[in-house]
């Protein structure tokens, strides 16, 4: 239990793929921390203005960072694990166009 | 005795025991209060949400490894007794359940704790725990305030900075802007500067004299003060000068932050004229300390009443009861000190609901450790020292949004008030649409009533008075945490 830097560590990088890309991650992260570290800041649009939104309270409070995990609307990538082979995606608007009127 | 807390969720064999004490959050007061029920001889689950125990304050990375953690060596006790207490099958430590709901112990009949259980890969699942006694440790989470341009990626809050580096090893940006109010903001800069990024401002609003008015309780906690002393030197050594009396007051960008406004702040927090400079960053953390998770009990029907900070706590007594019988409090619920003071409140509660559970009666109560009291001093002097101004509301423009979720600009909440004749936080949000998204008014709630609280011309007290009625009153949730109507029709009958 040191303060030793992160990465000290050498993890065997695994992936899961965002938008149809590969994004390495390392073992216990989320599929949030993964895309941040990856760079990618935003994987939402809004549903009115269609504003770019990540991150914001990073522990499963503000739903700002809901994403589309193997087909499922709304999940928040802050919290949710991320896994080998994950189809993680953008989510446009309520991510759920499928059931539009 | 649970061997495989994992095989119970399962399929719920177990759906019909009874516990002596439930748990609700594996933060420091929750680690601690189950010790606190094994110590008199409870049998005891711990529920919460995280993979791993710690909550906010003591997150670990996958390795186990606590970073840059403060309070170490309390840290590593709590964390090697839950171990061993797990190991030997006397406490039940059941990790990624999402609690929804508390039913507090009625009638004879005991208390009742709904959760979801989401392990990786595996279909979201109902469960249900019955215990005589119910602890909730739910902790706290960020105070934020709208500010224009808050809502850009890149703009996060102070714990997700903190979390994202200490539980994912992800530094949130290379040219990383602090700003808000209280102590937290140090171990965030410094963290952040310690694995490579430059932080190129730190704001704090305050301008710190409110701690040298009480000598007495910064001197009772000399470790505090050790603390703080190396948090100076680590900012020396990172070259990071700490700015009081100054804040971002706007963020700008256009897919992410690009750059933010610094402003000396007057005594209202009100913009020095002239003072506002641009600093070029790739991410913000903003944290003005933090609002108690109170949902679960308020829903259980706990009363509450303002606390430091003048945000509603729970009430509870000197054994930790709250107005409930049956439901027990520990740590940020009953007001934002830190995790020292949730462990020793935590132990308390957690030996009090035991003893109620397993009819040695009510313990006869020592007063208050001369410890608590310190740290009950420390946290009410911190809360006098880093009190957040009405002037933050001069930051705002008419398009600055105040509620993310459903994107309502602050010209739709002063429009309910001015144009549609709401008097109150309530009625102006059934109008506006404030706070009524996904978090259900967690983030904009303070700001929806200290607007409205202005825009009618409220004074200071009556603000005060609103607020902590205001936030209790979007805390009364029925379900706390998402569950779909699939797992409610799932959950097993009652027995």
């Amino acid at each position: 239990m040191t303060d030793e830097p992160i990465g000290a560590a050498p993890v065997a990088a695994q992936h899961f793929s965002f938008d149809g890309r590969p994004v390495a991650f390392t073992g216990g992260q989320s599929v949030g921390a993964a895309l941040w570290a990856d760079g990618v800041r935003s994987w939402r649009s809004t549903r009115h203005a269609g504003r770019p939104r990540g991150i914001f309270c990073g522990i499963g409070v503000c739903f700002d960072c809901l994403v589309v995990v193997d087909g499922r609307a709304d999940e928040r990538a802050c919290v949710v694990p991320a896994r080998p082979g994950l189809d993680v995606r953008t989510q446009e608007g309520s991510g759920r166009a499928d059931l539009a009127l | 005795m649970p061997t495989s807390p994992s095989e119970y969720a399962a399929d719920q064999p177990q759906a019909d025991q009874v516990w002596d004490v439930a748990v609700v959050g594996a933060g420091p007061a929750g680690v601690a209060a189950a010790g606190g029920a094994v110590r008199r001889e409870g049998r005891v689950v711990v529920l919460d949400a995280e993979q791993r125990p710690g909550g906010q304050y003591w997150r670990q990375g996958p390795d186990g490894v606590g970073r840059h953690h403060h309070d170490r060596r309390v840290w590593q006790d709590e964390m090697s007794l839950l171990r061993d207490y797990v190991e030997t099958g006397l406490v039940d430590h059941r990790q990624s359940h999402r609690v929804w709901r508390v039913e507090p112990p009625r009638d004879g009949a005991p208390g009742v704790v709904h959760a979801v259980r989401s392990l990786p890969g595996g279909p979201d699942v109902a469960v249900t725990v019955r215990a005589r006694s119910i602890v909730l440790a739910s902790g706290a989470h960020d105070r934020v305030l709208p500010f224009p341009g808050w809502d850009l990626p890149g703009v996060v809050t102070a714990g997700a900075a903190q979390a994202l580096l200490k539980e994912h090893g992800v530094v949130v940006g290379s040219r990383v802007v602090v700003s808000g109010t209280g102590p937290f903001l140090l171990p965030v800069a410094t963290g952040l500067a310690a694995e490579g990024a430059r932080v190129v401002a730190l704001c704090e609003a305050s301008d710190g004299r409110g701690w040298l008015g009480r000598p007495r309780a910064l001197l009772g906690m000399p470790s505090k003060l050790l603390e703080g002393a190396g948090f100076a030197a680590a900012l020396a050594r990172h070259r990071v000068r700490p700015r009081l009396r100054t804040a971002v007051v706007a963020a700008h960008g256009t897919e992410r932050v690009e750059s933010v406004d610094v402003a000396r702040l007057a005594s209202d927090w009100s913009v020095v004229p002239g003072s506002v400079r641009r600093v070029e960053c790739d991410a913000l953390a903003v944290g003005w300390g933090f609002l108690p998770r109170l949902d679960l009990a308020v829903a259980a029907g706990c009363a509450t009443t303002p606390g430091p900070g003048g945000v509603p706590v729970l009430v509870v007594d000197d054994t930790f009861a709250t107005s409930v019988p049956g439901i027990w409090a520990a740590g940020e619920m009953t007001g934002v000190g830190g995790a020292l003071l949730a462990v020793e409140e935590g132990q308390a509660a957690g030996m009090h609901a035991a003893a109620a559970a397993t009819g040695e009666g009510r313990l006869v109560t020592a007063p208050a450790s001369k410890r608590l009291r310190r740290l009950r001093a420390f946290a009410a002097a911190m809360h006098a020292a880093h009190p957040v101004r009405d002037g933050w509301q001069t930051w705002l423009t008419d398009d600055t949004l105040v509620c993310r979720c459903e994107e309502v600009p602050v010209a739709a909440l002063t429009g309910a008030v001015d144009d549609l004749g709401a008097t109150d936080a309530r009625t102006a949000k059934l109008l506006s649409r404030c706070g009524m998204g996904w978090c259900q008014g967690r983030m904009c709630g303070e700001a929806v009533s200290r607007i409205v609280s202005a825009r009618t011309g409220c004074d200071a007290a009556s603000s005060a008075a609103r607020l902590c009625t205001d936030l209790a009153g979007t805390a009364n949730r029925p379900v706390a945490a998402p569950v779909t109507l699939g797992l409610l029709a799932a959950e097993p009958p009652s027995p």
